[in-house]
């Protein structure tokens, strides 16, 4: 059967967070312990398995030579897709991204895109015929919580350590694919008048308001999404840039 | 239920493997296959009279007759609620097998969807049709306290040997802990012993193939709340 | 199985390109329990196929119109990952996918003792994360792995290993070239305890002695591999199992 929070459950979490403590002991702002593996798919281009505590996703990139936009003849194509697969939680479903896993691949694709990680220009091959296109596509394969972050950080690891297959099509040696910037995404979400930071699934079960910031090397913002139906404040938005920052420096580092 | 043959050196058995090829008969979760007697499923060998089958090490929870269990309400109709007692199967409370006299349509009234039960599995027929009741005496609604969910394969080390383990748990944190056969198990107490004992029933999960583990246990507790009494080793389960 | 190539498979000493002989299988690896919230999982390598299966049940039948009133049905997803080819497969199930996990599902039927589950569902997940010829055999290796680990009941732990034939030798285990260019594949499934064959495919050209000898090396392949399931489990859980009571 689906597991439904009891009254029990949900009132001992609320009561524990009232006090600034976690269930799990962590504090309001502990991100739980991550582990990154890359290059775990060699029929990829370049991948990773990242997890977050018990949440686990898996990413892997192809780059193949095809048509660029029209409006950009001589950039790079990226792409990023999310799955939610059934077997990382009983209450996932079989069948074509729903609204959740298109909107954490889009959330995704922006902390990409809009940090310019990925150098786009740098991905020509003939002008105004020819470009690589990069397609990242992600599965949940443990759902714990926080899909956002995990999802972010092995999109992040699995491009830096992608390479460009020019050998398989003719087109050059091969070479990394060339990467500019980490963006890293901080996701906390509000339970009662409380954020917390990378939160697990029971968390994100009694949550009302979701906050999901991604920052570049320097500090500055390239993505935010508010997610959940609840609210917040300024300055709630304001701790939450603030953590956002802080955070994503020490996930950084971790990932070297 | 004390159909366990204790100590033995047990050896895990997979599905397929043979447990006995002399002629005896096929226990839980065991077959005959050309004579032999084969395992169905994970877990450890049993001999029980001239049976031999598997006590299971995983699984979910099938409810037997006479179980008294834990279980959440996650739907309601106009004369029934729907239980989770983590079971393959929800299990229907119909409303004439609760204490109060409740009108068609008022069920929410007396029990919402989140709210935890204390409940008493009646029947559970072939088509596995589970029916509970909640009219026994100590069943009713639970509020407060912690539910901490085990596998139910652990429940006998919870309760150990004649309840001493169980008893142990209870006064050393000063709590009550009640067990339901599914392995929800609820505890109430003073916050921090609560955090204590629930950690201890997490604990003997965990390490039930611990050779020492009610020692291990008591010195847990023993380290996270001063015991200023001796407590009665013989149990009273 | 209708590629061409100039290629040499087999070569004059009977040695194949990936160095093994006709009857040598390509290495395996299986580990049982390797995910959090399925009910039990098992990740398994044969050669480069790396396969991760899940299962969830037995639990209440969805869609419920699908049923059964007398017995557990057992719902079987095979997926392949867009990454796990060399050519990106876009992301959903296509036919191919529908076929394999049609006829995964009903090995596994056979196998799992539905009846003591009436009106439930068994779901099984497999994800391919990198194939390499062989993903069905891979898989269902690893859904059975999965059952057990989930503590399902049934009659024994099934494996599968494919036959076929490649520059006209009959080999054990194609891998990706062998299976592009080669002459024929047959996957196969079979109850250890009893040698029954639970999933059976062919595709190609074969004599009849040839088959039989395709099937010979399979059925012996398989219950190497099955001693590797076994194994995995007990890895995996037999220090939950030794003595302990008090």
């Amino acid at each position: 059967m689906t597991e439904m929070m009891s009254e029990i459950k949900r009132d001992h979490m609320m009561k524990m967070l009232e006090d600034g403590k976690r269930l799990d002991g962590r504090g309001v702002t502990d991100v739980r312990e991550i582990k990154v593996i890359t290059d775990v798919i060699e029929s990829a281009d370049g991948s990773a398995r990242v997890k977050m505590g018990k949440t686990e996703v898996i990413a892997g990139v192809k780059i193949i030579p095809g048509t660029p936009f029209p409006d950009t003849p001589n950039i790079g194509v990226l792409t990023t897709g999310a799955e939610l697969i059934p077997m990382a939680h009983p209450t996932f479903e079989s069948g074509p991204p729903g609204e959740d896993a298109i909107e954490l691949a889009r959330v995704v694709d922006r902390g990409i895109r809009e940090s310019g990680m990925v150098d786009v220009e740098a991905l020509c091959i003939v002008p105004g015929e020819e470009v690589w296109m990069c397609f990242v596509d992600i599965y949940a394969l443990d759902y714990d919580g926080n899909l956002f972050d995990a999802a972010n950080l092995a999109a992040v690891c699995a491009l830096k350590s992608a390479t460009i297959p020019g050998e398989q099509y003719g087109k050059g040696e091969n070479k990394p694919l060339p990467i500019t910037c980490t963006p890293i995404s901080i996701t906390e979400v509000k339970i009662g008048n409380t954020l917390i930071v990378d939160p697990n699934f029971d968390e994100e079960q009694i949550s009302t308001a979701r906050l999901t910031v991604t920052t570049d090397d320097v500090g500055n913002f390239r993505a935010m999404q508010k997610g959940g139906c609840g609210s917040i404040t300024l300055d709630e938005l304001s701790l939450c840039l603030d953590r956002a920052v802080e955070k994503g420096a020490e996930i950084r580092k971790i990932i070297g | 239920m004390e159909k366990r043959n204790a100590r033995q050196t047990r050896e895990l058995v997979v599905p397929g493997d043979i447990l006995d090829g002399t002629g005896m008969r096929p226990g839980e979760n065991a077959y005959v296959l050309d004579g032999k007697v084969r395992a169905s499923v994970m877990g450890v060998r049993n001999v029980f009279q001239n049976t031999v089958g598997v006590i299971p090490l995983r699984g979910g929870y099938m409810p037997t007759s006479g179980d008294t269990v834990f279980g959440v309400i996650v739907d309601i109709g106009p004369s029934n609620w729907l239980i989770d007692i983590g079971a393959p199967y929800p299990a229907p409370l119909h409303v004439s097998e609760v204490p109060w006299k409740v009108e068609f349509g008022d069920t929410s009234k007396y029990l919402t969807i989140g709210n935890v039960v204390l409940i008493k599995v009646l029947a559970v027929d072939e088509s596995k049709k589970i029916s509970v009741t909640m009219k026994d005496s100590g069943l009713r609604r639970i509020e407060g306290g912690r539910l901490v969910k085990i596998s139910h394969t652990k429940v006998s080390r919870v309760i150990g040997k004649s309840g001493s383990m169980i008893s142990m748990l209870k006064n050393m944190t000063d709590c009550r802990i009640t067990v339901g056969q599914n392995g929800w198990v609820w505890v109430d107490g003073e916050d921090e012993n609560a955090d204590v004992a629930v950690q201890a029933i997490e604990m003997i999960e965990e390490q039930a193939q611990h050779p020492n583990l009610t020692d291990k246990v008591k010195e847990f507790i023993e380290s996270k709340i001063p015991q200023d009494e001796e407590y009665d080793d013989e149990g009273d389960e | 199985m209708s590629g061409h190539t100039d290629m040499v498979l087999v070569d004059e000493n009977g040695l194949r390109i990936d160095g093994r002989t006709a009857e040598q299988h390509r290495p395996f690896k299986v580990e049982a329990g390797v995910l959090n919230n399925a009910d039990g999982s098992a990740y398994v390598e044969i050669g480069k196929n790396k396969v991760l299966a899940a299962v969830y049940g037995p639990r209440e039948c969805h869609p419920r119109h699908l049923q059964n009133p007398t017995k557990a049905i057992v719902q079987c997803k095979y997926n392949m990952q867009s990454f796990s080819v060399s050519d990106r497969k876009r992301p959903g199930p296509d036919r191919r996918s529908i076929e394999i996990s049609k006829i995964i599902s009903e090995a596994l039927e056979k196998v799992v003792l539905t009846e003591l589950y009436p009106r439930a569902s068994i779901d099984v997940y497999i994800e391919i994360l990198q194939a390499n010829a062989g993903t069905r055999c891979a898989g269902l290796t690893a859904a059975s792995v999965a059952l057990a680990d989930a503590g399902i009941p049934m009659r024994d732990i099934v494996p599968a290993l494919a036959a076929g034939k490649a520059d006209g030798h009959v080999l054990l285990d194609l891998n990706k070239e062998e299976d592009n260019y080669g002459q024929a594949d047959v996957p196969i499934a079979i109850i250890p305890s009893t040698d029954e064959i639970v999933l059976l495919q062919m595709d190609g050209n074969m004599t009849r002695e040839e088959f039989d000898h395709g099937i010979e090396m399979a059925v012996a392949g398989c219950h190497e591999l099955h001693e590797l399931q076994k194994d995995a489990l007990k890895r995996r859980y037999s220090k939950k199992a030794e003595e302990g009571s008090e």
